[in-house]
């Protein structure tokens, strides 16, 4: 088994793109290029199974609400392989739609609670009014480095998250989760879900290569320190998203 | 009485916001009226003898009803929103600047439309096509289209629908409908190997399972079927055959009308503007034009400002694409690549409302084929770092993008890069494209766009 590279499965490329997904796979894959570090893209549709530990990370897009209900079912089938997965290590990043359906259920607006996989430990509920516009949040996730993350949510849905569990980030501008808790996001070990897409990791290097860490370190059992790139432009990209959001984040 | 006050009121409103240099005014006196008097639009556009029609789509829609126009152009006098102004408000403003006019056409925004039917009571509608576009502002693409079946729903039983049968969701609004003309395209040499990434609407309306094409022309538009129920595109009242596309400089194609089939040229180029094309025949046809008067109106049209125009920049051309969401920007870059893929491109990308404020639309277009052949790009507009980025990760050496936010110094970095003689290709979206024209127009090369529309 090579150790210098990353299997990813990307779940319903077909179905959950909308938010320009690829472009956090080109990111993820670019990166890894630039380091010498192989990048297996293994596409997951509908009824494909999915082998423990065959990934080392799993990706999960965003929908509109007609593409997200034509998967739901299917993706409660790989459930257990998804758990599976993520207990054993292998990193995952849900992305909008991707991030509801990854946690336990998503209660409807008729109060109709469709399961979801379980892996995040939160629940979304439908709400009045969707959530539109820039956002900035603060992320710690790793002890005492406090970096930003940028992105743009679009979201009807409250998310409220299990007690004691751990948020991506601290909203800085923007709704975020359910627009009043003041967190965004999940993170269980190498497992995050997050409504930001923009997309997500472009103008977010830092934490691409976060993603890009974990994913290796499902492989080599320690996330690797990854050679520093020159990241200006994705930087400078970051502080006018950044920008936007505190001019415009979170209002309706 | 009292609306001949209201209007004079906003009529000098309009002509003041054009002297004190705030742009067209092309929809503050809308704006004022429709504010004052809430349901003037629909008595103004009740006056109008002949009616009114309304046209609505994500894509194309000031190029097909500046078509209809051209078409229509000496026939009838028109109250038309040519602007782009395409609102309750721009509606309002295109009837007070045209009091004697006989028929009103307007282009309408997708999300406004169920409202402006409502109010105006057209007694045709052309609906063109739904792409994703700026989901920022309008949530999800089936939502509108459910708007607009209810709006379909309410329209008497002899108003004409006109519906682009190669876009499923479109045509399933007109499903049994009797005053309907279904059009779209019939020749697969010009299709698509397959659906291109951005593709939306890929699962049948009626049971889920992923369509079928026998020919994917533009996105999701093309000769649809649904393998698990058999629901297919339905027979077309009117169609463009035989195409042939001439890279930039336009296309002709075969039109058959249930008159029977005449060539068309179009000066336009693109398989995009052949469904435009071919969408502002089947209005123009419903409205009474003959299929010879429909021809030579097509092919007099020249192109509606900043979709695609070509500007006399001093010694050198400035060639402006409008690009807006993936499905216009696919287009937009398959045109360029077949004329001739430039090696020097501007391109522009605000994040305004009128753009569409998530810029993340920009990873869903096929930029690839462009970037392929491109040495240099210089990026620009509010976001133009988030472009840099798309061009970066999709392979252009980092080397050849120049990032330079502002607009007009971007433009003259273009022209100062493009030998005297050439072309300049810039490619904006909808606010960088009027402020462009804008700069232009400042040095004299362009008229404004409310001097032309006037």
């Amino acid at each position: 088994m090579s150790r210098n590279k990353v299997v990813v499965g990307h779940l319903y490329p077909d179905y959950l793109n909308i938010y320009a997904d690829r472009g956090n796979m080109a990111v993820l894959e670019r990166r890894a290029a630039w380091r010498g570090i192989g990048f297996d893209y293994r596409a997951i549709g509908m009824g494909d199974g999915i082998v423990p530990g065959e990934h080392d990370l799993l990706y999960v897009g965003g929908g509109q609400d007609r593409e997200q209900a034509l998967v739901a079912l299917d993706l409660v089938g790989k459930g257990e392989a998804i758990r599976e997965a993520a207990e054993a290590g292998t990193a995952v990043l849900a992305v909008c739609g991707g991030y509801q359906l990854l946690g336990r259920f998503y209660r409807d607006r008729a109060g109709v609670e469709l399961p979801g996989v379980g892996v995040l430990p939160l629940h979304t509920v439908a709400g009045e009014g969707r959530m539109i516009g820039d956002v900035l949040l603060e992320c710690e996730l790793v002890r005492g480095e406090r970096r930003p993350l940028a992105g743009f949510e679009n979201h009807a849905g409250r998310t409220i998250l299990d007690d004691g569990a751990e948020p991506l980030g601290r909203v800085v501008a923007g709704f975020g989760n359910d627009g009043r808790s003041g967190h965004e996001g999940c993170r269980v070990g190498r497992a995050v879900g997050t409504y930001l897409h923009g997309p997500l990791l472009p103008r977010n290097a830092w934490f691409a290569d976060w993603i890009l860490a974990q994913a290796l370190a499902h492989r080599l059992g320690e996330p690797p320190q990854l050679e520093s790139l020159p990241d200006d432009l994705e930087e400078s990209a970051q502080r006018v998203s950044a920008a936007r959001a505190r001019a415009r984040g979170g209002r309706r | 009485m009292r609306l001949g006050l209201e209007i004079a009121v906003a009529r000098a409103a309009g002509r003041l916001s054009r002297l004190a240099g705030r742009g067209g005014g092309t929809t503050l006196p809308g704006k004022i009226l429709a504010t004052v008097d809430p349901d003037a639009v629909g008595t103004l556009a009740r006056r109008l003898p002949l009616g009114s029609a309304l046209l609505s789509a994500t894509n194309g829609k000031t190029t097909t009803a500046a078509i209809v126009a051209e078409i229509l152009d000496g026939r009838v006098r028109l109250a038309h929103n040519r602007a782009g102004a395409n609102l309750v408000s721009g509606v309002a403003s295109a009837l007070l600047a045209s009091p004697d006019a006989e028929l009103g056409l307007f282009e309408v925004d997708e999300g406004a439309f169920p409202d402006v039917a409502r109010r105006v009571r057209p007694h045709a509608v052309c609906l063109a096509n739904l792409f994703r576009d700026q989901l920022d502002r309008y949530g999800e693409l089936e939502l509108i289209a459910e708007h607009w079946r209810d709006a379909v729903g309410e329209l008497p039983e002899d108003a004409w629908v006109v519906a682009n049968a190669d876009d499923p969701l479109v045509a399933d609004l007109v499903r049994g409908r009797e005053a309907a003309l279904r059009f779209g395209l019939d020749d697969p040499r010009v299709a698509r190997e397959r659906l291109p990434h951005a593709a939306d609407s890929k699962y049948c309306v009626a049971c889920g399972t992923p369509y079928d094409y026998a020919a994917a022309y533009v996105g999701h538009l093309g000769d649809w079927r649904c393998p698990g129920c058999g629901l297919a595109r339905p027979p077309l009242d009117v169609w463009a055959g035989a195409i042939d596309l001439d890279g930039l400089e336009g296309a002709s194609f075969d039109l058959h009308t249930p008159e029977g089939k005449q060539r068309v040229e179009l000066r336009l180029p693109g398989l995009y503007n052949v469904y435009n094309a071919v969408a502002a025949a089947s209005l123009a046809l419903v409205l009474g034009a003959s299929a010879a008067e429909i021809c030579a109106g097509i092919g007099r049209f020249r192109g509606a400002f900043g979709r695609f125009e070509r500007i006399r920049a001093g010694d050198r051309d400035v060639l402006l694409l409008l690009v807006k969401n993936p499905a216009g920007a696919n287009e937009v870059v398959r045109t360029l690549v077949a004329g001739g893929a430039p090696r020097l491109a501007v391109v522009a990308l605000n994040d305004d409302i009128a753009d569409g404020r998530d810029v993340s639309w920009i990873w869903d277009v096929d930029f690839e084929p462009l970037l392929d052949g491109l040495e240099r790009v210089v990026a620009t507009g509010a976001r133009a770092q988030e472009l840099a980025l798309r061009c970066k990760y999709g392979g252009l050496d980092p080397e050849a993008i120049e990032v330079v936010p502002d607009l007009e110094e971007a433009l003259d970095r273009g022209l100062a890069l493009t030998p005297p003689g050439g072309e300049l290709v810039v490619l904006p979206t909808y606010t960088a494209m009027l402020a462009l024209r804008r700069i232009v127009a400042g040095r004299g090369f362009v008229r404004n766009y409310w001097e032309a529309a006037a």
